[in-house]
């Protein structure tokens, strides 16, 4: 293509793209003469160059639209349909631009239609006008170009930059105009029938419209650069920085070196340029934004609504690939805000509001992102609408659409085919929601989540990276090859160690890491990308090499969060990322390669990819992590005394039930009616033994666990005291041997748990019937234990008993209310807190509403210590809080809570 | 270093000597290669350089026929291991191969072979088809046969070395 013809279209494009933006401006000030010249010189300019280039076709449609400009000009009032005839016309000139571009040639066709109707309403006006009988104004302009072309070198004030052949002075045409005051009168008359439209041309120029320009446009004052350039210099200077980077690292190995001064500026000097690089593949986001205020005033038309558009922070500068990446959605966006989001003017009015809807986008950095958000005002997101959707899309059930929030549901309109509106407007609601708006925004490694308050409106916020090009990565190392992560999937590190608090553990064979009371899935990196096999990965005495000592790279990729198992973690480095060849392309775990400080090639990992990849298997554990954790206690987190007695299982009890460990001389247990005792502060407690049968040591020292209630003790003789250990405890397979619980898992162990209350009631045979007597003597009061862990039940039941409750399980809160159904009640009801179905939050703030229930002291008692749970559940209505375990402190509170209230009653 | 650095530039000057032989003189000119005692030729106007493959990057996931990618002065290249393209087992990775420059599509790609040995100016006449009962992993990649006066070359098709996602997804 000519040289001269390729910089016109790009120059055109550029400047009809601001015409754009500046005639729905002028329409709200018409009175603004400074944005009328605006237009008036960029038609004016556009129209010089046509003619100078010889195209007809575009040179009369710009004559035709600027007259009609030039009497606006000259103080004739603005019409609606004066602007949109002119919108018409930009169009019709983009279209033949668009064209000329494919063909190098003008199209063939007519713009009689928009030339006849711009004519008219420019004769309309001139009708109206006073001061008739002046020189017309196109006669007078081409003589004002004749006379700069004398000149045409010069430098134009105004413009910055020398004139070009045909283009005139802005000087001279204020002359020119000045001198040709008025409206013409010689213009054409109105043909009686206009040409029909072209069809196919106006049919593409419909689409023309929606795809907008693909041209980027640089501001005023700038010189023209092939993006190829940048590219090409960017990729040089990456090499450059490379190569001083292997420079530094030689001369750093030499003392004393001459080189060291220069190379010192070098490398300041290359730093700089790479900066300096980098800014000029910066653009403002407002180019993103040029066509929004047009597609906003034609849907305000379109939709019958009245809409303001208010942008802020246009100048904020983003990478020009993401730029592009951006733009339609942004675009998707704001007309989804216009169609749905804003209600109809009389909606407004009625509801109280302001007539005219407000859509405003807002730009700034935020730590190397960029945010954008697109706010409206109008009438929020419609909550039972999206949740019906969701259910009837089957995204979520009934029972767990109830439980969800707000928030939560407002998120369902980025699920896939998710459009709430009932009928589809040439707007939106074409089944391109907002799914892929996510999709698109994800792509480029960004975020979007909303807000939306109901009848206030709804703020989108998008977060994005600045630049695709250069990004912070972390280099890690798995089977002694390294890869880049890069930064932004990053939430955290983690160092795991078998003795440390952040341990690999494993569900079922599947390896998990517990994160602040969060079960995360974790990846192999080694593994997963058959760097070697897991058999590999085992070292000679059978443990996993990576479990000992190794690095976890928590990551997240939208909602999921996983960790990503690596041998070692190096640096944070900047990488210019490139893409990779296309023989690699369909590997999608990576997003592309770089070369690194050192000079080698390392592969850049995609966490999309990756969390795509192993999505399946994440779904499996994340199902395995959720059963796991609805287990015995909420966060799983159970103090156990692991030991050994009468056999090699090994044994454990919650160690809360133990109140002491204590050694005796083998020579202190003495026997006495029929049972080994031991003098223990000055009592005599029985020694009790695991299995019927076992012995005693003979010699040395016999450990014993010490039960005590009641000032009553008793021992039990252990061979070997193991440990004490934190995890969760789940009873696998309950145990019809008295005395055992059941069996659990403990460090990949299989062991017994112990029914301590067994053994108690084993040696005091009265222990209950203590209890029984209390009873009958009327003091028993009725307590209603509210658990759905079976094994709590059966744990905490026999201590209430002891303490002379007469205690009723419920495993859920509906089985409680059956209870209350069935007329029954209680002096006090003790609950755990985290419950499938209901929670213990919302059964005692149900137990204070109900009318048979409702003066029922409530305790809870549940595995979260945190103040914010106690101050929760103070609020729910519960009367006080007890942690679990703390058994002494149970006994403690229901006391103090029945003697408080027997006192009041 | 100095020696392959030489090899490179006498490639390229023959590469321009090529441009100039090549055409309607019925002549071509291929860069010769070795892959496990079999000489083959590599034609010259797709040669962009020869180097020697240092501290390659394995690719995880990657067709077995992907050696790498390495840094060529600043360039990410591609290492395709050719023995292996070829069905042959593969090499040491330590061993001193060399490799072959080539652009494909806007990209840069590595051909790993043995050695490499001269320019060779021949007559397309020739040249002969592959012969029927050759492996159809050498077939797939060669051009035809060029009738040395010793020996065989086969002449390399350098578009099809480097398509082989359909053999990959097959296997």
């Amino acid at each position: 293509m000519d040289d001269l013809l390729r910089e016109f279209l790009t120059e055109t494009t550029e400047s009809l793209d601001v015409v754009d933006v500046e005639l729905v401006k002028f329409e709200q000030e018409p009175n603004n003469a400074q944005i009328l010249d605006n237009i008036f010189r960029l038609v004016h300019t556009v129209k010089g160059t046509c003619g100078f280039l010889g195209l007809p076709r575009l040179e009369a449609l710009a004559h035709a639209a600027e007259t009609l400009m030039g009497k606006y000009r000259d103080g004739m009032g603005v019409t609606d349909g004066g602007v949109t005839a002119i919108l018409h016309s930009i169009d019709r000139l983009k279209l033949i631009l668009s064209e000329l571009e494919a063909n190098e040639a003008e199209p063939d066709g007519s713009d009689d239609d928009l030339i006849n109707q711009l004519n008219a309403l420019s004769q309309a006006e001139a009708a109206a006008a006073p001061a008739p009988g002046a020189a017309p104004a196109e006669e007078a302009a081409p003589a004002a170009e004749t006379a700069a072309s004398d000149d045409s070198a010069a430098i134009d004030p105004l413009l910055d930059r020398p004139l070009r052949p045909g283009e005139v002075s802005l000087d001279e045409l204020e002359r020119a105009f000045q001198e040709a005051e008025g409206p013409e009168l010689a213009a054409p008359a109105p043909e009686p029938t206009p040409a029909p439209v072209e069809e196919p041309a106006a049919a593409s120029a419909e689409e023309s419209e929606g795809e907008g320009g693909k041209k980027e446009s640089v501001a005023n004052q700038s010189i023209r650069v092939n993006v190829d350039t940048l590219e090409n210099l960017m990729t040089m200077v990456s090499e450059l920085v490379l190569t001083r980077n292997q420079l530094l690292e030689m001369v750093r190995r030499l003392d004393d070196s001459e080189f060291k001064v220069p190379l010192q500026r070098l490398s300041n000097v290359t730093g700089e340029l790479q900066e300096a690089v980098m800014k000029t593949r910066m653009q403002p986001i407002g180019n993103a934004w040029q066509k929004l205020p047009r597609i906003v005033r034609d849907l305000s038309r379109e939709l019958g609504k009245k809409i303001d558009l208010e942008m802020i922070g246009a100048e904020t500068e983003l990478d020009r690939q993401v730029l592009d990446l951006i733009k339609d959605p942004l675009t998707h966006m704001v007309r989804n805000s216009a169609d749905h989001g804003l209600e109809t003017t009389a909606e407004r009015v009625a509801a109280g509001k302001s007539d005219k809807g407000r859509i405003t986008l807002r730009a700034y950095h935020e730590g190397g992102h960029i945010i954008i958000e697109i706010a409206d005002d109008g009438r929020g997101l419609d909550v039972e609408k999206i949740k019906a959707k969701a259910i009837a899309n089957g995204l979520v059930s009934e029972a767990e659409a109830e439980k969800l929030t707000e928030q939560q549901i407002h998120r369902y309109i980025f699920a896939p085919g998710f459009s709430t509106a009932a009928k589809v407007t040439n707007v939106s609601g074409r089944g391109v929601g907002m799914d892929v708006v996510r999709t698109n925004i994800e792509l480029i490694g960004g975020s979007i989540d909303l807000r939306s308050t109901h009848h206030k409106g709804t703020t989108f916020t998008i977060k994005i990276p600045l630049t695709l090009a250069i990004v912070s990565a972390l280099i890690v190392e798995a089977a002694e090859e390294r890869f880049a992560i890069p930064q932004l999937a990053v939430v955290e590190l983690v160092r795991t160690k078998a003795d440390s608090d952040h341990r690999i553990e494993h569900i079922n064979n599947t390896p998990v890491l517990r994160l602040r009371n969060r079960l995360l899935p974790l990846v192999f990196l080694d593994q997963f990308l058959g760097l070697r096999s897991s058999a590999e990965a085992l070292s000679e005495d059978g443990r996993t090499v990576t479990s000992d000592e190794a690095f976890i790279v928590v990551t997240r990729v939208g909602e999921q969060i996983f960790g990503i198992v690596v041998d070692s973690v190096f640096d944070t480095e900047e990488i210019v990322v490139k893409p990779v060849a296309s023989l690699l392309r369909d590997i999608t775990v990576f997003s592309g390669n770089t070369i690194l400080g050192d000079g080698s090639v390392i592969m850049i990992m995609d966490p999309n990819g990756v969390a795509q990849a192993i999505s399946g298997e994440l779904n499996e554990m994340e199902e395995i992590v959720a059963e796991e954790q609805q287990g015995f206690t909420s966060d799983g987190e159970t103090s156990l005394l692991v030991f050994y007695a009468g056999s090699k299982e090994p044994k454990a009890v919650p160690l809360s039930l133990v109140t002491r460990l204590e050694e005796f001389d083998i020579s202190e247990i003495e026997y006495s009616n029929g049972s080994n005792v031991i003098q223990y502060r000055g009592k005599l407690m029985p020694i009790m033994h695991v299995a019927e049968g076992t012995a005693l040591r003979s010699e040395g020292r016999q450990p014993i666990l010490v039960f005590t209630e009641e000032e009553r003790s008793v021992g039990l003789a252990v061979d070997e005291i193991v440990d004490i250990v934190t995890d969760r405890l789940d009873i696998e397979l309950t145990s019809e041997v008295p005395g055992i619980l059941g069996s659990a898992v403990i460090r990949d162990k299989a062991t017994e748990v112990l029914d301590v209350a067994h053994y108690l009631t084993r040696v005091f045979a009265d222990w209950f019937r203590r209890k029984e007597a209390a009873l009958q003597a009327g003091a028993a009061k009725r307590l209603l234990l509210v658990d759905d862990s079976p094994f709590f039940r059966t744990m905490v039941t026999p201590q209430l008993a002891m303490a002379g409750y007469q205690v009723v399980h419920a495993a859920s809160v509906e089985a409680a209310w059956k209870l209350r159904d069935a007329g029954q009640t209680f002096d006090i009801i003790v609950s755990d807190i985290e419950m499938p179905v209901t929670n213990g939050f919302e059964f005692a703030a149900a137990v204070k509403k109900d009318d048979s229930w409702s003066h029922i002291p409530i305790i809870a008692l549940s595995a979260l210590g945190s103040s914010e749970a106690i101050e929760k559940g103070r609020q729910a209505g519960f009367d006080d809080y007890v942690a679990k375990y703390d058994r002494d402190g149970l006994i403690q509170v229901l006391n103090e809570i029945l003697d408080a209230k027997g006192e009041a009653a | 270093m100095s020696e392959h650095d030489t090899k490179a530039a006498s490639t390229r000057t023959s590469r321009k000597k090529a441009a100039a032989a090549v055409s309607g003189a019925g002549m071509s000119e291929y860069i010769t290669v070795v892959i496990e005692d079999q000489l083959f030729g590599i034609p010259v106007p797709r040669v962009h350089d020869v180097f020697m493959p240092q501290s390659m990057t394995r690719v995880p996931l990657s067709a077995p026929e992907v050696a790498g990618v390495l840094n060529l002065r600043g360039r990410i290249v591609t290492a395709i291991d050719m023995r292996r393209r070829l069905g042959l087992q593969s090499r040491d990775r330590t061993a001193g191969c060399m490799a072959v420059g080539v652009e494909h599509r806007g990209e840069s790609y590595g051909l790993i072979i043995d050695s490499v040995g001269e320019v060779l100016r021949v007559a397309d006449a020739d040249m002969e088809s592959n012969p029927a009962n050759l492996d159809p992993r050498w077939r797939e990649i060669s051009a035809g046969v060029q009738r040395l006066e010793s020996r065989l070359m086969i002449v390399i098709d350098v578009e099809r070395v480097l398509n082989f996602t359909g053999q990959t997804l097959a296997a």
